[in-house]
């Protein structure tokens, strides 16, 4: 410790005096001071070993040249390298098998919900709820337009939907009535497709929309409207509208029709990611 | 502003005095020898002792399992989700310090801090290797490196060194099976991060314990500052009658004729000081009331046939008063006042509180995080669901199965995702996540409310042991 004034003598001061108060010198210790110097001395090496600089583009790069970017990439690299066994496990599996597996269920749940918050979040929503406004589906409920079985989710994911990229997307379309149709008939059929799973606007025109409906959308929905999967016909008599069950939304489907698209995965997502992320949604509530 | 004196240059800064406490002998030197022993004792011993627990479980009494979250203290086990038991006993920590601090002052610094546990240790290797105070005073100035200051230095580090080894290495044993551990570190075959730890407890042991020593306390240390700040004038310090020992023997005013004090200015309290101060210049940051000067001047006081406690502990207050003329107050008058009563009564009032929640916890348990992303989905029968991310805590040493109930509106059924029952098994010391689902029919008060309460019941069906938890199911909202 610094050696203490002898009592009783004038206390050691710096020499400086500010209105009668006075500063005593009291020294750092030696070591301290050293650590201090040698924080000065690794500082320089630090400036000169790693970035330190920075530049217009990047930093200046140190003559270690580390850099964080290579060491994500290095650790990518090793975090594929870790999962390769169980990714080729999932990849042999058969879709319906994976969930006996309680590991290559926990592994493919935790990748696929990676996958999804990365690709799907944009449009499916964070918590996979869909857009409705905008005909994004939601993936938690049990209504599919293509099949809600892990294999059919997985064919939607890695073809996707009326794009022009993948030749095996899911295809199909609706025609737009209003070149079809009377308005009058146009306002007749909304009106029975309302009825099916709720009120109608104008009960009076339910029995004249009911013969519209049979000649123009049975085809395709169904005679009960319970719809068609195999060509993503939306069931029209549950509680469920993909762009929205009010009169004026049903109206616009009819007139115009829609057209909703969602890309093929299959060249960007890894056929693991594909399977990972298809069994994840189909854990999500909805699975069948 | 002026400067009042010539400035002369100044040296940046202050090498070390040396330190070189003499031997002493007495009840407090007794005290800390025997606090020394009991403290060392249960770190080095600690992770040795062994308790049963059956056969998933790890047979160490006291084990920080950082990778499966547990801690094991003989018969408890804590899981992550009763941190507060740590919370707590933090909390009674922090109301013990005070309790301590305000009777007692710097009691802590001066017996059971680890920094002084450890020095006193290593001024004892000191001691036995090179000799008293005097022998090592010599040797200290002795310049030249001679075979023998060489010997005795090179045998007093390796000793340390020892010790620091011992320190770093009994650390790392609170953390995984002591025995393994051992045999994996002595075959090289332990985590890189054991190594690391035992290296750098090492290398703070030895440097702390035999070099830094005091410069610790003074300059590290922000305790001395805090517990500063939590004294008053009943505390106890160990203080120096000055009124009973001035002037002392071969001062001044005694030449010039005053009568002598008690004190013979023998320096033997200045000697053994661990810290190198004079007791005598009054109470100073730098003592950590280690209480040898107290052994030291009694012995002398002892011998030159004066009562003792010239040095002593005493308190503010005492000053005044014994200057007075009044006699010392009893240090059981200093200790006990309201506020260190207050503080006692918290203190137990922390740790029933804790006792007691031992006791009443249950070995199952379970959380219920509602899903709110989205709040509820419509199903196409027009249903309404929610989920319920629960986690069931299976705290027996067997693999349990549970059957889970909702309770509260009676239109409300629930269903378990990857399961048409509504029982899942929980393996042994293991948490279990499940997705709950809540299913409101379309139509029914659930659906169409915006909340409705729901309490989840979790039941073992081996022993009927029950838990629960309540929720909220969150409807269309019409």
């Amino acid at each position: 410790m610094a050696k203490k004034p002898i009592s009783k003598q004038e206390p050691d001061t710096t020499g400086h005096e500010w209105d009668g108060i006075q500063e005593y010198n009291n020294p750092l210790p030696r070591w301290w001071l050293w650590t201090f110097y040698a924080t000065i001395v690794w500082g320089l090496w630090y400036v000169i070993a790693y970035p330190a600089w920075p530049l217009i583009n990047q930093a200046t790069a140190g003559y270690k040249g580390w850099s964080t970017r290579a060491n994500v990439a290095v650790e990518l690299a090793e975090a594929e390298a870790a999962n390769a066994g169980i990714n080729a496990k999932l990849v042999a599996a058969e879709l319906s098998e994976v969930s006996a597996d309680p590991e290559l269920q926990g592994y493919a749940t935790s990748a696929g919900a990676a996958v999804f918050r990365t690709s799907c979040a944009q449009c499916h929503g964070s918590g996979a709820a869909g857009v409705q406004a905008s005909g994004y589906p939601n993936l938690l409920d049990n209504d599919w337009l293509w099949g809600g079985t892990i294999e059919d989710i997985h064919a939607t994911i890695a073809h996707g939907i009326r794009n022009e990229d993948d030749p095996d997307a899911r295809y199909s379309e609706m025609p737009a009535f209003g070149e079809i149709l009377e308005s009058a008939e146009i306002d007749q059929v909304v009106n029975y497709v309302m009825s099916l799973s709720g009120e109608p606007q104008d009960p009076a025109l339910v029995a004249a929309g009911e013969t519209v409906y049979m000649d123009n959308c049975a085809a395709c929905h169904g005679e009960e409207a319970q719809g068609d999967i195999s060509q993503g016909a939306p069931n029209l008599a549950d509680a469920i509208w993909l762009y929205g069950g009010d009169y004026d939304t049903i109206r616009e489907t009819v007139t115009y029709s829609r057209y909703g698209v969602m890309p093929s995965w299959a060249g960007r997502l890894s056929e693991a990611e594909l399977r990972a992320v298809a069994v994840y949604v189909h854990q999500l509530g909805g699975g069948e | 502003m002026a400067d009042s004196q010539p400035t002369a240059p100044q040296s940046l800064y202050a090498a070390r005095e040396p330190v070189f406490p003499k031997r002493v002998y007495g009840k407090f030197r007794n005290l800390k020898w025997v606090i020394m022993i009991v403290t060392l004792g249960i770190y080095y011993v600690m992770p040795w002792i062994r308790w049963d627990r059956g056969p998933s479980l790890p047979d160490q009494a006291v084990l920080l399992d950082l990778a499966n979250r547990r801690f094991f203290f003989f018969w408890i086990e804590i899981w992550p989700h009763e941190f507060y038991f740590v919370a707590g006993l933090l909390v009674m920590a922090g109301l013990g310090l005070f309790l301590f601090t305000s009777a007692l002052g710097r009691v802590w610094c001066g017996y059971a801090c680890p920094q002084t546990v450890w020095t006193d240790l290593f001024i004892l290797v000191e001691r036995w290797i090179e000799g008293d105070r005097n022998a090592r005073l010599r040797l200290h100035r002795q310049k030249k490196w001679d075979l023998r200051k060489a010997r005795l230095r090179l045998t007093k580090w390796i000793t340390w060194l020892l010790i620091a080894v011992a320190t770093g290495g009994a650390w790392v044993f609170y953390f995984t099976d002591a025995p393994t551990l051992l045999v994996d570190l002595v075959t090289l075959n332990a985590h890189p991060i054991a190594y690391t730890t035992i290296a750098v407890l090492t290398g703070t042991t030895f440097f702390f314990g035999g070099f830094a020593r005091e410069q610790i306390c003074i300059y590290a240390c922000p305790w001395p500052r805090i517990q500063a700040a939590m004294m008053d004038e009943d505390t106890l310090t160990v203080g120096y009658r000055e009124w009973r020992g001035e002037p002392r023997k071969n001062s001044e005013a005694v030449k010039a004729g005053a009568e002598q004090g008690d004190c013979i200015d023998c320096m033997a309290c200045v000697n053994v000081c661990p810290v190198g101060i004079d007791i005598r210049d009054g109470q100073q940051l730098e003592c950590i009331t280690c209480a040898l000067c107290i052994d030291a001047c009694d012995d002398i006081m002892a011998r030159i046939g004066k009562p003792r406690g010239l040095i002593d502990y005493m308190a503010l207050t005492d000053e005044v008063s014994e200057r007075a003329g009044s006699a010392p107050k009893p240090i059981i008058k200093h200790v006990l006042r309201p506020r260190t009563i207050l503080y006692t009564a918290l203190w137990s009032l922390v740790g029933l509180g804790l006792i007691f929640a031992l006791f009443i916890r249950s070995d199952i348990d379970l959380t219920v995080a509602p899903v709110r992303n989205p709040t509820y989905v419509m199903l196409s029968d027009g249903a309404i669901r929610n989920t319920y991310e629960v986690r069931i805590r299976n705290m027996h040493h067997e693999e349990r199965t549970f059957e889970i109930t909702v309770k509260g509106d009676p239109a409300i059924r629930l269903e378990l995702e990857g399961s048409t029952d509504a029982r899942v098994s929980v393996p042994a010391d293991e948490m279990l996540l499940q997705r709950v689902y809540l299913v409101a029919p379309s139509g029914t008060a659930a659906a169409r409310m915006d909340r409705t309460d729901a309490r989840l019941w979790i039941e073992d069906m081996v022993n009927g042991e029950r838990a629960y938890r309540d929720t909220v199911f969150n409807g269309k909202a019409e």
